[in-house]
């Protein structure tokens, strides 16, 4: 009998399924070697048939997305009983991604902006409710937590594979060990290690030219007139994590023209991403006078935003003061 | 919030060649200052990364001073300067967080400023102390060690 294998999402965007299903052809042999028992994107499965198997008679689950609900919390909890081997798949479950930078604000200003901005045709002021009474019955939602958290911070993890999404060749490459595992052809990587990346920055695989380090501005990319297509981004002026974001994409982002966001994660031995990030950009900045360094900072409306774009919820402050206090 | 009883826990880093003499200057002259300051000494101001701050204050710190040479005093010529920069960047990003500034104070003392440096000190306890205390809930983190029973969320959502 062929080993289980899961996939699962919690608070995610789905971009992380599409990635393991660009490997391609590849996909038919994690499909000859696993059986496939519980992926709710691609195949009908209810979570009764989850609870109803084994404790650890999975042998691997990816998990990607981060713990948002407590429906999230239920399934990470689950899935960590059900399975032998389970991955933090993708930012999300490692560093919080775009949704971890919900904890920099309530709940209630989440809802607001999201039902009554003046964007949001929504002239009843509808809201979700967790328990609605219906004719038919009681319907539910599973409600929101104050602050999101990362898969780690909820249940043991065994490996992560970092990325937003995790790049389709790293997958692959991911899978194959997995596949040897399996045949008894390899070992298990060490617990808690990062698979499918890079052991160094962005910058180290960066084919930019870099020169001198020093800004005088600091742009979005949409406000420079022109942008030198063989310098390294961060000396033209735009904000780019690729100082303290882990290696494993091929800087791919750098190469065609748009800085690096940091969807990898905090580079090797690095903290806390956003703090690295920061202390970076500030060493260059060329200025020493604090209302002229202050004009330059200026060009980073949203420093938080920015340097924690995808590793908020997994920083060291987590979150804000208005997101902790927000109580259940 | 200000509790008479609060001793506020203040975290200083100081650089080994102005500031840190001017703390133990401080300290030969028996210059009185309030105790709530728990020194560290780096090579320079600009050895603190950003980092060092927030692991100080997600860990129960209630400020962070920083102090390091005068502006072009800098015993590695301008490293104080990256110190500043940081400084401007971090409270930037701190006002997001909703940390008031007076809890990350960045100041200059010379070998000679241990009056100064001792000042510095209790102004600042004086202004956290007023701020109260930070108790930052990141930590303890939430880590899970697993409930012995899972609950079913419900038969519906099954």
């Amino acid at each position: 009998m062929k080993p289980k294998f899961a996939m699962y999402w919690a608070a995610s965007c789905g971009g992380c399924e599409i990635a393991v299903l660009n490997i391609d052809e590849k996909v038919l042999d994690l499909d000859a070697n696993f059986d496939v028992a519980f992926w709710p994107a691609a195949m009908d499965a209810k979570y009764k048939d989850v609870e109803a198997m084994e404790d650890q008679s999975i042998l691997v689950t990816l998990f990607n997305g981060s713990i948002r609900t407590d429906e999230n919390e239920h399934m990470a909890r689950l899935l960590r009983r059900k399975s032998k081997l389970l991955v933090a798949f993708g930012s999300c479950a490692n560093e919080g991604c775009i949704p971890g930078l919900a904890n920099l604000s309530s709940r209630e200003s989440i809802f607001e902006r999201a039902y009554t901005s003046p964007s949001t045709e929504n002239p009843q002021h509808l809201r979700p409710l967790v328990s609605c009474q219906v004719p038919e019955g009681t319907l539910t939602l599973p409600p929101l937590q104050p602050v999101i958290r990362t898969l780690d911070q909820v249940v043991e993890v065994d490996y992560h594979v970092p990325g937003c999404p995790p790049e389709s060749h790293q997958i692959a490459a991911v899978l194959d060990v997995l596949i040897q595992v399996v045949k008894g052809e390899a070992e298990l990587p060490p617990k808690g290690a990062v698979l499918g990346a890079g052991n160094s920055t962005v910058c180290d695989e960066c084919a930019r030219k870099r020169d001198v380090k020093l800004i005088d501005r600091l742009s979005r990319i949409q406000d420079l007139p022109q942008l030198n297509t063989t310098d390294c981004l961060l000396e033209q002026g735009l904000l780019c994590a690729g100082p303290a974001t882990r290696s494993g994409c091929n800087s791919r982002c750098p190469n065609v023209g748009a800085p690096c966001i940091g969807c990898y994660g905090a580079a090797p031995g690095v903290l806390d991403q956003g703090a690295r990030l920061m202390s970076a950009i500030a060493s260059v900045v060329d200025e020493n006078e604090p209302d002229a360094i202050d004009r330059v900072l200026d060009g980073l409306p949203d420093p938080a935003g920015s340097f924690y774009r995808f590793s908020l919820a997994h920083s060291l402050l987590r979150a804000n003061r208005e997101a902790f206090d927000d109580k259940p | 919030m200000s509790d008479s009883t609060f001793e506020p826990v203040i975290i200083g880093f100081t650089c080994n060649w102005c500031s840190y003499r001017a703390a133990d200057l401080a300290g030969t002259a028996r210059i009185k200052y309030p105790p709530n300051v728990r020194l560290i000494r780096v090579m320079c101001s600009g050895r603190i990364d950003p980092t060092f701050v927030l692991k100080a204050l997600s860990e129960g710190a209630d400020g962070v001073l920083i102090a390091g040479c005068h502006p072009g005093e800098c015993h590695y010529l301008e490293q104080n300067y990256k110190a500043l920069r940081r400084h401007r960047l971090l409270q930037k990003t701190l006002a997001q967080f909703g940390i008031e500034p007076a809890r990350v104070r960045l100041t200059w003392a010379s070998a000679a400023e241990g009056a100064l440096f001792a000042q510095e000190i209790a102004e600042m306890v004086d202004e956290v102390k007023a701020l109260g205390p930070l108790n930052w809930p990141a930590r303890p983190m939430p880590m899970a060690t697993a409930p012995a029973e899972i609950p079913v969320l419900s038969e519906e959502a099954a």
